[in-house]
């Protein structure tokens, strides 16, 4: 369980997200909402990139805030960027590699079993030992996602995973953040801009528009809310 | 960090590394005269250095150009201990090299902490200030040769004395042979880092700081990391610097002229690669001198490569200050 509460991010004029109050239950939740809601904005947050001007995110009774930037990776806030970051110069094994060794605990072996493991989870496993800079964009896209989920992640925040991936690769990665929670005890956050995905891995979604809060509640529920097809459409015709 | 691990990563190029280093022992010294001799040794040396500019630059993506800085340092602790301790027994060579690769180091640390504050272009600006610092010390307090009291500075030409070499390489065929090792150990050394955990947390650091912080990685500690082991090796490759002029070692190694030199002959040989560090030396130390001898006038020389090597300097600046603003997220 995520508490977020009067949570408010200010860019010079802009006011990205504006009193959010609002707790995801756990298991994958979702995160809509038309572009520039303050999606990203909410992840940054809780990854330490942006400072909020008030506001709360409290989990298992820790506030997050509180919390050094690189400290949270190891107290186990994952997530995936909107531009896919895998180290280009890096193998696939390496990737995930170098973020089991600094944001989880471990012996050599186990990290070396921790990371094989989730290459074999997300279906790199015939990659293993390429170099990134060779690989295709669907390739990156896996790797992204298996940085985000290896060791003993709390949560695992996906920022748009399913951008530029073929349909049938969808149903993979839906299976994937599906099974996150139950797989690591992580809650999941999933933002992205294909309902159909929404749909099938989150059974609580939460809508955001204009850095407001619009609607939260059972993933079907919302997605019929007035409010939120008026945000989709308001968004369409600006 | 194993050695079947380090040796087997991609950054190590056995057979290649082996036959270079087997030429330079055995082939070079039967094939040339003194004078090339003592120049190759000073390309031993110099890819040392390039190699830390290089490294700093192309794996962590810090453009440092006051690499000269923690070279000279190296040089004078090596160079006056030398003559402190007068090089009698086998073994303590070394330890006089590293002790001015530790104190290069600690100074790197101290440097690099304001240093991080800053990156991209103001960074290559604050340690070009370092090689300014530097050059004004060293003017100051001058190199070590031989005389009395803490700098060891002899002022009557008469009274210098050549800093003592190793115990094993006295001769300058032996003292080049000496030189292609420590560098081939001080290269070993870089693979190994680069090969483990620091080298796969710099190369996230370089690519992308968000990222690298949305993988728990310690950016400070990480940069600071690269900062003190590129002192340490251009501090060694200091110390030998000295041995190898023995008392002809000159201030203008280490001056703000140098400074920008050796950035644009790292630039030129190349920074994704530790090779790139072998061909600079080989530009700097080799190609350049063939030249300023063989075929264009020195005066002209100076004044045009210089022109030339600032030219290719900006741009490269410029054209990674936009690549990195690409490449950040928050930009
Ligand atoms: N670092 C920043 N500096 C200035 N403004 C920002 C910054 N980050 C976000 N914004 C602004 O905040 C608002 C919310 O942006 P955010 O990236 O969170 O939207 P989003 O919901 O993720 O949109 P999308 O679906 O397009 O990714 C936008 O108006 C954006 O321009
Ligand atoms: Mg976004």
């Amino acid at each position: 369980m995520i508490e977020i509460t009067d949570l408010s991010v200010q860019f010079g004029g802009v006011r990205s997200l504006d009193q959010v109050t609002l707790t995801f239950p756990g298991g994958t939740c979702g995160l809509i909402g038309p572009n520039g809601a303050g999606k990203t904005t909410l992840f940054n947050v809780m990854s330490g990139f942006v400072t909020p001007v008030s506001g709360r995110v409290v989990i298992d009774d820790i506030d997050l805030l509180d919390m050094p930037d690189y400290a949270r990776a190891r107290w186990g806030v994952r997530r995936t960027f909107q531009t896919v970051q895998a180290i280009e110069s890096l193998t696939v094994y390496e990737n995930v590699l170098t973020v089991h060794e600094h944001a989880a605990k471990g012996s050599r072996s186990d990290t070396q079993d921790a990371v094989d493991d989730v290459l074999a989870f997300v279906g790199l496993t015939d990659v293993r030992d390429k170099v990134v800079r060779t690989l295709s964009q669907r390739d990156r896209r896996f790797i992204e996602v298996a940085r985000a989920i290896v060791g003993a992640p709390r949560i695992v925040l996906f920022d748009e995973p399913a951008a530029g991936l073929p349909e049938e690769e969808t149903e993979h990665l839906a299976e994937i953040i599906r099974s996150v929670p139950e797989r690591t005890g992580a809650t999941a956050i999933l933002v992205d801009h294909d309902m159909s995905l929404v749909q099938a891995c989150c059974e609580w979604t939460a809508v955001l528009d204009f850095g407001r809060l619009v609607a939260a509640g059972p993933t079907a529920d919302v997605l019929h809310d007035e409010r939120v097809l008026a945000a989709y459409v308001g968004d369409e015709e600006a | 960090m194993r050695v079947g691990q380090v040796l087997s990563h991609r950054a190590f190029q056995p057979t290649l590394v082996g036959a270079l280093f087997l030429f330079a022992m055995f082939v070079m010294p039967s094939v040339l005269d003194a004078t090339w001799i003592f120049n190759f040794t000073q390309m031993a040396i110099y890819a040392i250095v390039a190699a830390s500019v290089g490294m700093l630059y192309g794996r962590v993506g810090l453009v440092s150009l006051g690499q000269v800085a923690p070279y000279g340092i190296g040089a004078w602790v090596t160079i006056r201990l030398a003559y402190l301790t007068d090089v009698p027994y086998p073994g303590v060579f070394p330890l006089l090299l590293i002790a001015g690769g530790l104190v290069a180091a600690i100074f790197g640390l101290l440097i690099g902490l304001p240093a991080l504050r800053v990156s991209g272009l103001y960074l290559a600006l604050v340690t070009l200030l370092l090689a300014v610092g530097i050059e004004i010390a060293l003017n100051r307090i001058k190199l070590p040769t031989g005389g009395p009291g803490f700098r060891g500075v002899a002022f009557a030409i008469g009274d210098r004395e050549p800093m003592p070499r190793p115990f094993v390489a006295d001769g300058d065929v032996a003292f080049f042979r000496y030189a292609v090792i420590v560098a081939f150990v001080m290269f070993m050394i870089a693979v190994a880092f680069l090969a483990s955990k620091p080298g796969r947390a710099w190369a996230s650091v370089s690519q992308s700081e968000p990222s690298a912080l949305a993988s728990g990685i310690n950016i400070t500690r990480y940069k600071l990391l690269a900062f003190g082991l590129a002192a340490f090796m251009a501090g060694v490759a200091g110390g030998l610097y000295g041995a190898h002029v023995q008392s002809n070692s000159s201030i203008a190694q280490f001056d703000r002229q140098a400074a920008l030199f050796l950035i644009a002959v790292v630039l030129m040989g190349g920074i994704t690669s530790l090779w790139g560090a072998v061909l600079a030396a080989f530009f700097a130390t080799i190609m350049l001198p063939f030249l300023t001898q063989n075929v264009i006038g020195h005066n002209f020389w100076n004044d045009f490569a210089l022109t030339i090597f600032g030219i290719g300097l900006m741009i490269n600046l410029i054209q990674t200050t936009k690549a990195m603003e690409k490449k950040g997220l928050l930009e």
